[in-house]
Formats: C-alpha cells, sequence, structure tokens
C-alpha cells in the first residue's frame, strides 16, 4: 500500500463513525482550544508590555542604586551587634548616593553620562485659579516617552519649564479636553526645606495616557525638574540636598548585550546595582509566565483526558474492523501497515480537533480583543489575546504528537491481528 | 507429470499445548496441480479449513511442508508471503467480507490499492473486472445495496483483480439460493477452465464438490477418501 492510499484511507476510516469521531474531536476542540487561549492570553500580555518597553525606549539607560551590603541576596543577614548600633533598625535606611558615588559611577569604564535621579514631591497643580489637586511626578529617565493622546513629549533641552500632564487631571483642573490643554501655563507647589509652600509655573506640552507603567504622575523636562528640586531643597542641609535614591547613568546599547553585562559587572565591582528597565519589568514578565504555564497545564489535563478518548474510539474502531483487518492482511497487507493506518487515523482526529479548536480560539480573541477595549480603558493598546505563529503551530503539533501516542496502543493491537481468528471474528 | 503448483507433504497443525491440545492435521499429503479444481469436503471439525488456511499461507504448518511452483513456502519472509499472497492467490468468503460503506469498485480494487498499484490502473483494472462479472453498472453503488448474488459477484471480482493462479473459496454458495449458488458456481467454474486458474474450494455441498475435477474428503485431520481423478 503506497504511503498516499494510507493517509487516504486513515481519513476516510476516521470519519466512519461521524457521532463517535464527532465526540472525540470535541474533547480534543476543547483541550486545545483552552490551551490555545491561556498561551494567546500570555502572549497578548507579554506583547503588550514588550510594546510599552519598546514606547518608552530606555534601552540605553541604566538606573543604579548603591548596593547595600547589610542586606544579602541569598539567605538571611547574619546578626552583628555591632551593626545595629550604627544603623539603626534594619530596614529604615536606604543607602543614598552622593556627589562622590556619583563622581566613581562616572568614572567606570563604558558609562557615558550620569544623571541622579531627583525626588520631587510637589503639593499640588492649580490651573487659572481653579480647585488644586494631588499631582505626582513621574520618577523620570532620561529619553522616557509616553504615549500621548495629544501634545508632543517633553523638550529635556528646553530653557523654559514644560510638563505632559497625566490624562485624568486634564478635566478637574478646568482644562477642557486633552487637545485644549496643549500650550496652557500651570502652577505647581512645593514645601522647601524650611516648611514653606512655594509655587512655579510649566507650559503643558503633552498629555499622556494612561500606561502599564504606573506612569500615573507628570512628566517634567529638565528645566522643571531642576526649578523643583531647587525649591525643595532650599533651605534644608547642604547634605541631604546632594543625596540621590538612584542614579541614570547612560551607556552604548549598541555595543551588544555582553557589553552592557560587562558595565553591569564594572558597576557591581565598584558596589553600586545597575538594572535596565527591561530587567525591572522581567520580574513582571515571569510572573505572567508562571501563571500562563499553570494555565496551560490545566488545558494540558484536558488534552491529555481527550487522548484517552481517542484510545477508547480506537479500540471500538479497531473491534469493529477486526474483519476488515484480517481480510487486509490475507490479502497481503503488512502489519506495518496495518500500524499506520490506525495511528494515522488517530493523528487525523487530533489534527481536525486541534484545527478547530486554534480556530476557534483565534475568532473568540479577536471578539475579546474588540471588547477589551472597553473593559480596560486603563490599558489603551492592550490586545488582551494574540496569537503567534510558531505558538499556534506548536500546540497544533503538540496535539498531534498526543493523538499518535493515543492510537499506538489501538493501532498495535490491530497489527497484531491474527488473519484466521479475524475473520472467523463475528 | 509436472511438478504441482502446491504441494503439501506430511502436513500436521496442532493447537495449544500440553493435554489440552488439538491435533487438526496429523500428517496429510495432497498435490494440486495447475489448472486444476480441487473440492476439499468433510465434516465439522474434521480440518479442511485448518487445510485451506495452511495452503494459502495464512497460517505455518507445525510440522511438514508446504512448497509452491517447488519453493518451500518455510523459507519465505513475511514480506515475501504477503506478496505471494496478494498477487498469487485469490479468498472468496462464505460471508463475502465486503466493507459496507465503501463503493463496490473500492472493495474490487483493495488488492491492487494494498500492492500499491496508482490510483488510476486501479480504476481501469477494477472496472474491467466488474465488466467480466457484469457488475460494471454497479461500480459506484455501496456495497451493502447489493443483492447476496451480487455481492459474492463483487467478491470474485476481488479476488480476480490480480491475476491470481489459485482461487480459495471457503463456502462460496452457503450463503446464497441454490439458483444464484448456481450461477456463482458457473462463473467460478468457466474461470478455471477459460484462465486455467487452480480453484481450491472447501464445502459441504456434494453437488458442488462434484463439480470440481477433484474432490477430498477429510476425516480426523486426515484424507479419508479421493474421489474423481486422482492426482
Amino acid at each position: 500500500m503506497k504511503a498516499v492510499d494510507v493517509v487516504a484511507t486513515a481519513f476516510r476510516n476516521a470519519f466512519r463513525s461521524r457521532l463517535r469521531t464527532s465526540l472525540t474531536v470535541l474533547a480534543i476542540f476543547i483541550g486545545a482550544f483552552t490551551l490555545s487561549l491561556t498561551n494567546g492570553l500570555g502572549t497578548g500580555i507579554n506583547r503588550y508590555i514588550d510594546d510599552t518597553v519598546a514606547s518608552v525606549g530606555v534601552d540605553d539607560v541604566l538606573t543604579v542604586t548603591v548596593t547595600d551590603d547589610a542586606f544579602p541576596t541569598e539567605g538571611p543577614a547574619e546578626y552583628d551587634p555591632d551593626q545595629i548600633e550604627a544603623d539603626g533598625p534594619p530596614g529604615a535606611t536606604t543607602t543614598a548616593l552622593t556627589d562622590d558615588d556619583l563622581e566613581t559611577v562616572a568614572g567606570v569604564d563604558g558609562v557615558l553620562a550620569v544623571e541622579p535621579v531627583k525626588a520631587i514631591t510637589t503639593d499640588y497643580v492649580q490651573y487659572d485659579g481653579g480647585d488644586r489637586y494631588q499631582l505626582g511626578v513621574a520618577q523620570f529617565v532620561p529619553g522616557m516617552r509616553a504615549e500621548l493622546a495629544s501634545g508632543r513629549q517633553v523638550d529635556l533641552d528646553a530653557p523654559g519649564p514644560e510638563l505632559v500632564l497625566p490624562e485624568g487631571h486634564v478635566e478637574p483642573l478646568g482644562l477642557g479636553t486633552p487637545v485644549d490643554a496643549v500650550g496652557r501655563t500651570v502652577v505647581l507647589a512645593v514645601t522647601d526645606g524650611t516648611g514653606t509652600q512655594v509655587t512655579t509655573e510649566a507650559t503643558v506640552v503633552g498629555v499622556a495616557e494612561p500606561g502599564v507603567l504606573s506612569m500615573g504622575g507628570a512628566i517634567p523636562n529638565d528645566a522643571l525638574a531642576g526649578t523643583l528640586y531647587d525649591l525643595q531643597t532650599t533651605g534644608a542641609p547642604a547634605a541631604q540636598a546632594a543625596r540621590y535614591a538612584s542614579a541614570s547613568v547612560t551607556f552604548d546599547a549598541s555595543a551588544g548585550p555582553e557589553a552592557q553585562q560587562a558595565l553591569v559587572d564594572r558597576l557591581a565591582d565598584a558596589g553600586y546595582t545597575a538594572s535596565t528597565l527591561e530587567d525591572q519589568l522581567g520580574t513582571l514578565t515571569s510572573v505572567i509566565d508562571a501563571i500562563v504555564l499553570v494555565l496551560n497545564g490545566f488545558a494540558v489535563i484536558a488534552l491529555v483526558a481527550a487522548g484517552i478518548g481517542i484510545v477508547n474510539t480506537l479500540f471500538m474502531a479497531v473491534q469493529e474492523r477486526t474483519r476488515e483487518v484480517g481480510l487486509m492482511k490475507a490479502m497481503g497487507l503488512s502489519s506495518t501497515r496495518v500500524f499506520s493506518l490506525f495511528s494515522i487515523e488517530a493523528v487525523v482526529i487530533g489534527l481536525v480537533g486541534s484545527a478547530l479548536g486554534v480556530l476557534a480560539a483565534i475568532g473568540v480573541g479577536q471578539v475579546v480583543g474588540g471588547i477589551s477595549g472597553n473593559l480596560l480603558p486603563d490599558l489603551p493598546g492592550l490586545t488582551l489575546i494574540a496569537f503567534e505563529p510558531v505558538t499556534v503551530a506548536v500546540v497544533v503539533l503538540g496535539v498531534m504528537g498526543i493523538a499518535f501516542l493515543a492510537g499506538t496502543l489501538p493501532a498495535l493491537r490491530a497489527a497484531r491481528q491474527d488473519p484466521i481468528s479475524s475473520l472467523r471474528y463475528e | 507429470m509436472a511438478s504441482p503448483l502446491l504441494s503439501a507433504s506430511t502436513l500436521h497443525k496442532t493447537y495449544g499445548s500440553g493435554p489440552g491440545a488439538f491435533e487438526a492435521l496429523r500428517g496429510l499429503d495432497l498435490d494440486i496441480a495447475e489448472g486444476e479444481s480441487v473440492a476439499i469436503t468433510g465434516k465439522s471439525g474434521s480440518g479442511k479449513s485448518t487445510l485451506m488456511h495452511l495452503l494459502a499461507l495464512l497460517d505455518r504448518p507445525t510440522s511438514g511442508t508446504i512448497t509452491l511452483d517447488g519453493t518451500d513456502t518455510a523459507r519465505l519472509s513475511a514480506r515475501q508471503l504477503n506478496r505471494t499472497r496478494n498477487s498469487t492467490f485469490g479468498f472468496v468468503f462464505q460471508q463475502f467480507f465486503l466493507n459496507a460503506q465503501a463503493s463496490v469498485l473500492d472493495n474490487v480494487t483493495l488488492p491492487l490499492k494494498i500492492a500499491g498499484v496508482p490510483r488510476r490502473e486501479r480504476t481501469s483494472r477494477g472496472l474491467a473486472a466488474l465488466a467480466q462479472l457484469e457488475l460494471d453498472d454497479k461500480a459506484d453503488n455501496r456495497a451493502n445495496d447489493l443483492s447476496g448474488g451480487q455481492k459474492q459477484r463483487v467478491v470474485i471480482a476481488r479476488a480476480l483483480i490480480n491475476r491470481p493462479r489459485v482461487i480459495f473459496a471457503d463456502e462460496p454458495t452457503g450463503n446464497l439460493d441454490t439458483a444464484t449458488g448456481g450461477v456463482v458456481e458457473d462463473i467460478l467454474f468457466d474461470l478455471n477452465r477459460s484462465q486455467g486458474i487452480s480453484l481450491v474450494v472447501v464445502t459441504h455441498d456434494d453437488d458442488l464438490a462434484a463439480r470440481c475435477d477433484r474432490s477430498v474428503q477429510m476425516r480426523d485431520g486426515l484424507i479419508a477418501a479421493h474421489e474423481g481423478v486422482a492426482a
């Protein structure tokens, strides 16, 4: 028997008992559908995070903090009676970067520029003498780009104070629509080192859509950030002014990941911890991956159950076709071919079930994608369920593999049948 | 006389082992010449079906030899045995063994499909075999929709399709009424005479046995009597 005839015959045989095959296909369908959907969910969310990182566009910036030796990365800290006296209660202190640290970091080979991250706490924002609202200022990373509802990004080098406002503040402040807000001037207030509240003005150049990176705050340009920081530290002890929680280090990203790792290692040797934004997001991605893995696990359990359904279906088929198999063997069909006939039949059931399941999942993904915009308005640009051709192919091939394994048992029984007793079988 | 097509000597076949063992054949000798028709008769349990299965190379004897064209069949590989059964033998069974769902043409061409003949040639040879049995107008019907006599003619067409040298028929008329059975017998003996295909017929029917060149009556795993022209 030719291979093409074996496949064609197996295909036809698979649908000889339509209801039985359909039920088995349904079981496979459910498993494949679930697996595709959970995979699609993981792909969709991770892709959204990746896109957000890409839109932030800061792959040439490392966030540097002082490595705190008091807290080892693995295991509990060893008790040291002297350290308590010196450091106070554990966790109460954060080691800050000083100007000396900034110089040291700047001296590390591969560092192009160092910019301290200035923590700014504003008291309120106000427009045209209207109501005052609280406003957070985003932890600013040079090169950061927000997803804009209107206007443009802040110009870092502009001499005047500029600001990108979060969309949620536009209407309460009385700025009208996001488009109207662009170009208006708002008043920002901070409390200085002596406890006095002081104000400064800034021009709104853009309005940011809410993003996944908790960019709920306003984004200032360097001029505004400098002004606010100076106002905030006026009257504070000089030593306190020159203390920063972290610093942004610019490096040459085109040198490749090895050079980047080498730089991180050199900074670690100097006593600093450096991480990219992607490193920080990596935690988030791996949590999502873990959740998807668990969901996939459930889907695979469904598939294994469906595989047992295939075993059952094929055992019935072998039983039903005992005499047919006997006849074909009497007419010279080899046992190997009999085995292929039944195992390919199993693979056909797997193929049909998984193909339908994947198609249905893609269809549901489209529908959910349409609705999710309304359900999750805070995450614009999110495709909740996304599909990659490779993942889809892996699901279909994986299910066909499971089906083949399920088919081996009945197929072996058919292959081992003795033609004479098969022909006598009633 | 020329060497026989099929030759069995001191054939033993035992089913099972130990005290429960059943000896179906006890050292039987039989020659079948090219173009000869031989009936194997006997009561149930006399070993006639076992003998046919051994001659048709569907089973191997416990001891003794079967030669085909002078070749000891014990030395053939599984693959060669499959090819021999496919191309040298044709089978006609009492219960037809047709695939009820498939078309008449697909049923008839099954041995060609097993042999790996391309589809186009299968179809033309299948239609030719059906025409020979005046069934070409039924080629596209489902096998289930045919009458008993038509079914048995389909089975004969299937047995003929590979131009076999021997047709093994196990109670070929057992499921048919006398008139239809007579037609099927006529077809089989006509093939035997016109194309020189040897016939090995296992039957209870004395009339059918009498139409064969030779009749072998079996009892308790041995040949009890020869009738007709002795080999």
